[in-house]
């Protein structure tokens, strides 16, 4: 057999948006009927990747050669026609138009008259999905089919307008486990016909069980490829993350004192059983006063839907959430806010700041009733409060009365703080603090955090950066398909141990605990 | 394509997109202010200037609490129907004495607001479809309740309507009462603030706790009760009760004053100095062509490019 | 519902949503019930306030009375096809009633100089305001409410400086064609119904049976989408508020025919009776979804309602709009209830 051909080959592709260099220098070569792993952690450089492929943007410097011609695609219509098809999380067609009709969108059968041949449309939609082992009404509308099904039609779409590589971008995320399994065979037929597939995923097992070769992008470089076989779990993760195995850093890089907090008091938050449907299975979590709680695991894990559901921001099915002994009604943000929990959103542009107001009115948003009297804002007290805030967190801004659109992100993450702490809560749930932000800004939170430990503020922090992570929890709760796998405490936070427990790794003596206890 | 070509637009361009947007109602009304006092005989004249006025204030009135709703990301089509129904309540309840019957038209036009706000905050509809609901039910309870055209003969109605303090018409003091009620409501209280965030960032000030159905309510109830003062206004002006055609196009002009005062459509700002001299700008331009014996035709033709060129204007504004 | 899941091999994805087997069978019936109160309800009201109506009024269900409500009916159902088409596409055209009112003019303006420009006149110019909405929406990006409703300003202000301010109203000659095409009547209906109902026929077939009526569902139901799936969406914006203008200048002109002249006072609200219409008809504003007899189901509802309360008599003409309001309001509310459901399960 004759060895496969080279479908694609980038070469030192690079691309900069203001103020970050996201990708650089980055090579990928593909081979006909290759099922190659992409991975790395939030801002690794993988959708930057996949957009210069797909034509979203395109690169700053590089060459894409596809199928032995040099490319620049304009828009992803002008990829996909060339044969570069993607399939996203969300489910890219269109929802409310019958599953043969999107499956034929654009290259309809028609009749001798122009009409669209409905008949033969749907007999060859059946039969297509059917290879797919979908078998289901094609007259329905495409939105009353599972998500697995809906991402079955998609892929029958790619495959049938000819493309030669499909991108996969976590395409599992809300399938269930059979439903993957019936992906993971259309994966495999689709290699079988010579089709490269570049999948992305967090969930280890299923690459190991469906990708041949692998490429580990950490910040913007890839740092390994090669083929996925060679590589065992544990050192996928630690490549992943940029640790190396075993070592203990005595001398952290972060601004975390490192002394653990007094954590004997009563829990002043506990959330037991949450269950959201897709999301979290049974998930159970407690902060004591002054402790901050590290929530560890891979993107998708469920920790940004941990830290909703505490706040009320995600309705869960079951499971309760007791703030200093008093139950919280579920589902409402007012609620868990009037009880002294708030979160620091992950997504800070579009959940978090409000960008058209000034940086006084989204500090005192929050707090805004207390500060008034009858309605009307008492501007002094707001002028206090704010000033007190932007001194201490150093907000830097031409005036308080700046747009916080146009803020950096770092003063953007203080300002959203400075909002929770005018209102002295009880819990602050922190979803990447520091993510996207300036070194210097990013040492004065870590920072700051520390200091509201210490003050007696129950603190939930969720990281990507490990490091953050370890040296900022006094314990870490270890999530892993949206339910709890493990949670280190005293002298077991370290990196070691915690990407022991994120691999799915529990050697023999470790004391990786149900997180049932209280 | 042609996205692509608008954002590498020079600086300039952008600038001046901005700037019109923010001053170009202003220098529209000193340009036509100066235009006519150069080609109409007698436009500096007091009385002129009081009758422009009064013929303005309702219109000032109901945009103050369109502005309001727009802020919210919404629009409110009901507005020239609660007119009607402010008009032919007022009708029907005079008999009462003007402050009781005044008490029922907030009753009602307070009930079609409720219904806006429920609809829009509660059930999820959208804004335009909600309230062109209760356009169409409104009007016709109008009718329902006065069918045609009723004089009334009221004298504390006709001094509201015709009477004034120092020769400044009561109309024109209302008016200028509410614009600076608002203004000040939405400047400096928390409600103000909170409609404000909502406009701008449903989800994060969802996140942030904020009551964002209850604002919602409240805005589409505050801004029934300013186009029932409006209708009650402009019937007493009137000394006649005409649910038939009170208020007919109401929503439109007062759109448009609350769009070329410079609020964008997308939420998150009011401009309510900017609304009000877009009424006075809508008000000059009609009068002009109508001194010059242009016909309606023309300024209704002139409003639609009027409206065309603010909306472009805004265009990719505000939610940035 | 069985019929699902014995259709479903072991290996096979399961059509329904991924919910335990019993559960996905009855949300699939409930959501079913939903889908069928969506489309079809507007059509079991007007069936039941029909028979209602014909055994309460002697004069109801008479050929006069039916036939008059056909051909009084046949307007605004051109204009509120041209209207399905935009919604669909997540749109909105408020101009259509001035729009009408100028196509009225313009033919009976335009009859003076014989019958084919007395046709083609309105249509073209009420194409070409379409188009002009059509480019600023797709091409400018400006939201469609406030381009047509700058248009809805623009169109009256024509008509009104057609016809001297409104006071000039142009006859249409007894005896021409046009004036056959719109009082006279074939097989014992109007000719304007006839060509109503050959329209929404073209209007079915353009909808459901070409790749443009594909990519009117498509840029409705999800424009990115449609983008990324080749659909021309900016293109497909534009025929469809063209579209509309054309249908709206047509009844207009038809209108104009019937009554023998271009009344200046016609086609206030008219855009808020076809919206209202079509909303009643299960066409989601929010676009997508929706089809043309559902249009059609939804003017004859209306104009019934308008029949019935002047059948009363004792009652006001105007107790036809607060039913009209009562009603869009009880539908859109129904109808977010019901989508908001479906979305769920």
């Amino acid at each position: 057999m004759a060895p496969p051909a080279e479908v694609l080959a980038v070469r030192g592709l690079s691309k900069t948006f203001p103020g970050v260099r996201a990708l650089d220098g980055v090579d990928l070569t593909l081979h006909a009927g290759e099922v190659h792993a992409l991975i790395g952690e939030n801002g690794a450089g993988k959708s930057t990747l996949i957009k210069l492929l797909t034509g979203v943007h395109r690169p700053d410097a590089g060459d894409i050669v596809f199928q032995g011609r040099d490319v620049s695609f304009a828009t992803p219509l002008e990829a996909q026609k060339a044969g570069i098809s993607t399939i996203y999380q969300e489910v890219n067609l269109i929802p409310l138009l019958s599953v043969a009709r999107n499956l034929f969108l654009g290259r309809e059968p028609r009749n001798r008259l122009g009409l669209l041949d409905l008949t033969r449309m749907h007999r060859e939609a059946e039969e297509t999905l059917g290879a797919y082992g979908v078998r289901v009404d094609v007259r329905r509308p495409l939105r009353r089919l599972g998500v697995g099904a809906q991402q079955m039609v998609a892929l029958a779409r790619a495959v049938a307008s000819e493309a030669r590589i499909v991108v996969m971008d976590e395409p599992t995320s809300s399938l269930e486990p059979r439903e993957v399994e019936t992906l993971f065979s259309v994966i495999r037929r689709l290699r079988d016909e010579g089709i490269a597939v570049v999948y992305v995923s967090h969930r280890l097992d299923e690459l190991y069980a469906v990708c041949d070769t692998v490429t580990v992008l950490r910040d913007g470089r890839r740092v390994h490829h090669g083929r996925l076989a060679d590589l065992d779990r544990l050192t996928l993760v630690s490549t992943m993350l940029g640790r190396e195995l075993g070592e203990v850093r005595k001398e952290g890089l972060t601004k975390f004192t490192g002394d653990h907090h007094a954590t004997g008091a009563r829990p002043v938050l506990e959330a037991t059983d949450l269950t959201v449907p897709h999301q979290l299975h049974g998930v159970s979590v407690s902060i004591r006063p002054g402790e901050v709680v590290g929530l560890g695991g891979l993107l998708g894990s469920g920790r940004t839907e941990t830290a909703k559901a505490l706040s009320g921001a995600l309705a869960t099915r079951s499971g309760r959430v007791v703030v200093a002994g008093v139950p919280l009604r579920p589902g409402s943000t007012p609620a868990a806010i009037r009880a002294g929990v708030s979160l620091l959103p992950e997504d800070r542009k579009s959940e978090g700041i409000v960008p058209g107001l000034s940086v006084r009115e989204n500090i005192s948003l929050a707090v805004l009733p207390r500060l008034s009297r009858f309605g009307l804002v008492s501007e002094a007290r707001v002028d206090r409060i704010v000033d007190t805030f932007v001194e201490r967190l150093r907000i830097k801004a031409s005036s308080p009365h700046q747009k916080v659109g146009e803020l950096s992100g770092g003063n953007q993450q203080k300002v959203l703080l400075a909002r929770w702490l005018a209102m002295n809560p009880k819990v602050l749930l922190l979803d990447e603090p520091t993510r996207g932000i300036d070194v210097g800004a990013k040492a004065e939170v870590q920072k700051l955090v520390d200091e509201l430990a210490a003050d007696g503020l129950g603190v939930l922090l969720i990281s990507s950066d490990l490091e953050e992570l370890i040296e900022g929890s006094d314990r870490v709760v270890v999530l892993k398909d949206g339910a709890v796998v493990g949670e280190l405490t005293g002298d077991e936070v370290t990196e070691d141990r915690l990407m022991r427990s994120i691999a799915g790794h529990a050697p023999a003596g470790d004391t990786v605990r149900e997180a049932a206890d209280g | 394509m042609a996205e692509a070509t608008l954002e590498t637009v020079p600086l300039d361009r952008a600038r001046v997109l901005q700037w019109l947007q923010t001053y170009g109602v202003y220098a529209g009304v000193a340009l036509l202010v100066v235009v006519n006092i150069v080609i109409t005989p007698h436009f500096l004249t007091a009385e002129n200037f009081r009758t422009q006025a009064v013929q303005v204030a309702p219109v000032i009135i109901v945009a103050l609490g369109m502005a309001l709703v727009i802020g919210t990301e919404g629009v409110d089509l009901s507005v020239g129907a609660v007119m009607a129904l402010a008009a032919s309540v007022t009708a029907l309840y005079l008999g009462y004495g003007l402050l009781p019957a005044l008490l029922v038209v907030a009753v009602f036009a307070a009930g079609i607001g409720l219904a806006n706000g429920a609809l829009v905050a509660f059930v999820g509809v959208q804004p335009i479809v909600a309230t062109l609901a209760l356009m169409v039910g409104g009007r016709g309870l109008a009718l329902v309740l006065l069918p045609q055209l009723e004089d009334l003969r009221n004298p504390a109605l006709a001094s509201l309507g015709s009477g004034d303090v120092l020769g400044v018409p009561y109309l024109i003091l209302i008016a200028a009462v509410l614009a600076l009620l608002v203004a000040f409501v939405v400047r400096r209280t928390t409600f103000g603030r909170q409609l404000l965030a909502i406009g701008d960032s449903r989800p994060a000030a969802q996140l942030a706790g904020l009551p964002v159905r209850r604002v919602l309510i409240v805005v589409y109830v505050v801004c029934a009760l300013l186009a029932a003062v409006a209708g009650v206004l402009a019937t007493a002006r009137l000394q006649a009760s005409d649910p038939t055609s009170l208020g007919n196009l109401m929503e439109l002009s007062a759109i448009t004053a609350v769009v070329v005062g410079g609020t964008p459509l997308t939420g998150g700002r009011v401009n309510i100095a900017g609304t009000v001299a877009g009424a006075v700008l809508i008000q000059l331009l009609t009068a002009t062509l109508i001194k010059h014996d242009l016909p309606p035709s023309w300024t209704q033709i002139a409003q639609a490019a009027v409206i065309v060129c603010a909306v472009y204007a805004a265009r990719g504004r505000g939610k940035r | 519902m069985s019929a699902t899941k014995t259709d479903a091999p072991p290996a096979a994805t399961r059509g329904e949503g991924p919910a335990p087997a019993g559960e996905a069978v009855g949300a699939a019936r409930s959501e079913r019930v939903s889908a069928l109160v969506q489309q079809h309800g507007a059509l079991a009201v007007l069936v039941v306030v029909s028979v209602v109506a014909s055994f309460s009024f002697d004069s109801f269900a008479t050929g006069d009375n039916l036939g008059n409500m056909a051909t009084s009916s046949a307007f605004l159902a051109i204009v509120a096809l041209g209207m399905t088409f935009v919604i669909v596409t997540g749109g909105i055209d408020l101009s259509v009633g001035s729009l009408f009112a100028l196509g009225g003019v313009l033919a009976a303006w335009g009859s003076r100089h014989g019958t084919l420009v007395a046709l083609l006149l309105p249509l073209v110019v009420c194409g070409t305001v379409g188009v002009v909405n059509g480019l600023l929406v797709a091409r400018s990006r400006l939201a469609p409410f406030i381009v047509t409703l700058a248009a809805m300003l623009g169109a009256r202000g024509l008509m009104l400086a057609l016809t001297d301010e409104g006071a000039e109203t142009y006859l249409i000659g007894k005896g021409s064609f046009l004036a056959e095409l719109g009082q006279g009547s074939t097989l014992g209906l109007g000719n304007p119904v006839w060509i109503t109902l050959a329209l929404f026929a073209a209007g079915a077939v353009v909808l459901r049976r070409t790749r443009f009526g594909q990519h009117v569902y498509a840029v409705g139901g999800n424009e990115d989408a449609a983008a990324l799936m080749g659909v021309p969406v900016a293109r497909t914006k534009v025929l469809v508020y063209t579209l509309s203008g054309v249908l709206a200048g047509l009844a207009g002109a038809l209108n104009a025919a019937w009554l023998a002249s271009g009344v200046t006072i016609l086609g206030s609200g008219m855009e808020l009776e076809a919206i209202a219409a079509v909303v009643i008809g299960g066409t989601l504003l929010t676009g997508g979804l929706g089809h043309v007899s559902g249009a059609l189901v939804g003017v004859l509802l209306l104009k019934v309602i308008q029949n019935v309360i002047n059948q009363i008599g004792s009652l006001d003409s105007s107790y036809q709009q607060v039913v009209s309001g009562a009603f869009l309001a009880v539908v859109v509310v129904a109808q977010t209830w019901l989508g908001r459901r479906r979305q769920l399960m």
